[in-house]
């Protein structure tokens, strides 16, 4: 029953990757690939997000640091020897997890809101270092020149977006993962109450630790290729705030407590912010996302899928 | 190269701008270490108060320091609707934790984007007879735009530390940090006394506001900045210790133009983010914590 379950969701996985090679063959607007892409980022953000914040329930606030130290690295290594996209990755992951390592480190061993500040208190700092740091642009930024061709994409922009696509199916699979295992219950026995999973002898610190590397090498994965999509980087976006909001707000719509809010989230968040952005202006798309961030946290705490669950189970019981 | 001058002017620039940041951190502390409320939200309150400082100073020529005493009673009363909404969404339902601090944070987004399309992306700033001007002590030249807010900062230390220790009410607020069911069982109400002492720490914030645009232009988003230093300054002045919060901005405010003065002025805002992540990893209670 159970590896049937598994095997399930790695076919739904890889017929969503196949059919996001397959739009790069057939579609031609290249705005589309655009806001497609960073939608998906999102997912990748408010999934990673979730896996600290949704399972374990210690905030963070420091979304752009690790989303732009993945980026940075990625820019830091393009100068050096301009490595191949995977090594990207990898090394974006990498720099971000060990930054989660040592952030929850210091401090998870307190009460989770000196996490939270740390972690506030992270982005500025890490901004103001890539401010002075010359070798990667600097406070006036620099540009970065995409490769030229990839083989089985007509250009690059499309071949990122099937990455992107990739790294979406991937982080949510990480979270399923999670979620389904004895990992994930740990996480939420943590957030549940704390003192008494430890009493139960559920390994606190080693799971938080665990929780906070996964979630910031996920958010450095995604900031990876960022420069490439970007074209130009400086600090002020890729340290944005809105990353930090809008990772916060997307679980938070769609619901923290399973791998499906976040996702939902992401995609009706992330493609009304688009829309948004095109139809109203950049500062109207920031008070939707911060009306409906406290909005989701005060009136409907559990999110649209816990909405949809009170809504169903109120069907059922009128049916009965 | 070391020069004495420079040193000397340093470290009076550094105790000047202390006493501002101690404004600025009084009503963190009162909330976040006595009240037990995480208000991620007192700097974008702050930076609110700025902005209506800046509005009647522009347009009525209100001093700024009179214009953050009118406007502390509003925020007064807004601190008290924002404690009301976070005490019976999440302090009741023991959310507090996760969802109060998004809760805050989403404030602290909004504030900060309502201004932005309110008043522009534009650095404001405000008049006084005061601002631009500077007196010598023999070689050390002082600007009495980080003067006067030193001696206001000052003054609002010692009102609420006299208020928290002298008064009745004040003895009851530090009592509902100690053990609100204590204070319960004596016939009071913690949570009407929460209301009322988390109001008085958001109405500081209309002052701090003000002070911080005499020191210098503000824009919206400039409370970011902020941030890690306030809570450097709550953390290590021991959380809920009025003196111990104005020692500990001296402190930050010193270390700050120390690396100012002799490293540059981009590194300054890594100082009180390290002394944070120190004070977290070695003595999370602070200095004067209990």
């Amino acid at each position: 029953m159970k590896s049937k379950g598994h095997l399930l969701h790695i076919a739904v996985a890889l017929a969503v990757v196949l059919v996001a090679f397959l739009i790069t063959n057939s579609m031609e607007n290249r705005y589309y690939y655009k806001a497609s892409y960073v939608v998906l980022q999102y997912v990748v953000l408010a999934t990673a997000w979730n896996i600290l914040g949704g399972y374990t329930g210690y905030v963070n606030f420091g979304t752009a640091a690790f989303f732009a130290m993945g980026s940075y690295t990625a820019v830091a290594l393009i100068k050096l020897w301009k490595p191949p996209l995977y090594v990207l990755l990898v090394a974006g992951g990498a720099v971000s997890g060990l930054l989660g390592l040592g952030i929850g480190y210091l401090t998870l061993r307190l009460r989770g809101v000196f996490f939270s500040i740390a972690t506030l208190a992270l982005a500025v700092v890490l901004q103001m270092f890539m401010t002075n740091w010359e070798f990667v642009g600097g406070g006036a930024g620099t540009a970065i020149l995409k490769p030229r061709s990839v083989p089985f994409f007509s250009n690059y922009d499309e071949f990122l977006f099937f990455v992107m696509a990739s790294l979406a199916v991937a982080a949510v699979f990480v979270a399923w993962l999670i979620e389904n295992s004895w990992v994930g219950r740990g996480m939420a026995a943590i957030r549940d109450n704390e003192e008494a999973a430890e009493c139960m002898g559920v390994p606190i610190l080693k799971l938080k630790l665990f929780a906070t590397t996964v979630s910031g090498a996920m958010m450095g994965i995604a900031g990876a290729p960022f420069s490439y999509f970007v074209v130009f980087i400086e600090p002020s976006s890729a340290f944005h705030l809105d990353y930090a909001v809008n990772s916060l707000a997307m679980p938070m719509v769609g619901g923290t407590t399973t791998w499906l809010g976040p996702l939902i989230g992401a995609v009706l968040v992330g493609t009304a912010q688009q829309i948004a952005t095109v139809t109203l202006s950049a500062e109207m798309n920031l008070l939707i996302v911060g009306s409906l961030l406290v909005g989701f946290v005060v009136f409907a705490p559990e999110g649209l899928v816990g909405l949809f669950r009170k809504l169903r189970g109120r069907a059922m019981g009128r049916s009965a | 190269m070391f020069s004495f001058e420079l040193f000397i002017n340093a470290l009076v620039a550094g105790l000047l701008l202390g006493g501002f940041y101690a404004a600025f951190s009084l009503g963190l502390s009162l909330s976040f270490g006595l009240l037990d409320v995480v208000n991620i939200a007192h700097p974008a309150f702050i930076i609110f108060g700025s902005y209506l400082t800046f509005y009647v100073n522009e347009n009525f020529g209100v001093d700024p320091i009179l214009a953050g005493l009118l406007f502390a009673v509003p925020f007064y009363f807004l601190g008290v609707a924002v404690y009301r909404i976070y005490y019976n969404v999440f302090e009741k339902t023991g959310a507090e934790s996760l969802r109060g601090l998004v809760f805050f944070f989403g404030i602290f987004f909004l504030i900060e984007v309502l201004l932005i399309i309110t008043f522009g992306v534009d650095y404001r700033l405000v008049r006084a007879p005061y601002i631009g001007k500077t007196f010598h002590i023999g070689s050390l030249g002082v600007a009495w735009r980080l003067f006067v807010p030193f001696l206001v900062g000052t003054a609002l230390t010692i009102g609420l530390y006299q208020f928290l220790s002298k008064t009745f009410f004040g003895k009851a607020v530090m009592g509902v940090a100690q053990d609100s069911l204590a204070v319960r069982l004596m016939g009071a109400d913690p949570i009407r006394i929460k209301t009322i002492a988390f109001g008085i720490g958001i109405a500081t914030a209309t002052l701090a506001g003000s002070l911080l645009i005499i020191i210098g232009p503000v824009e919206p988003a400039i409370g970011r900045e902020y941030i890690g230093r306030v809570f450097a300054i709550t953390v290590l002045g021991g959380l809920g210790s009025m003196s111990g919060v104005f020692l500990a901005a001296l402190i930050i405010g010193v270390a700050e133009s120390f690396t100012a003065s002799f490293i540059g002025p981009s590194w300054a805002l890594a100082v009180s983010f390290g002394i944070l992540l120190i004070c977290l990893a070695v003595r999370p209670a602070g200095l004067f914590g209990r």
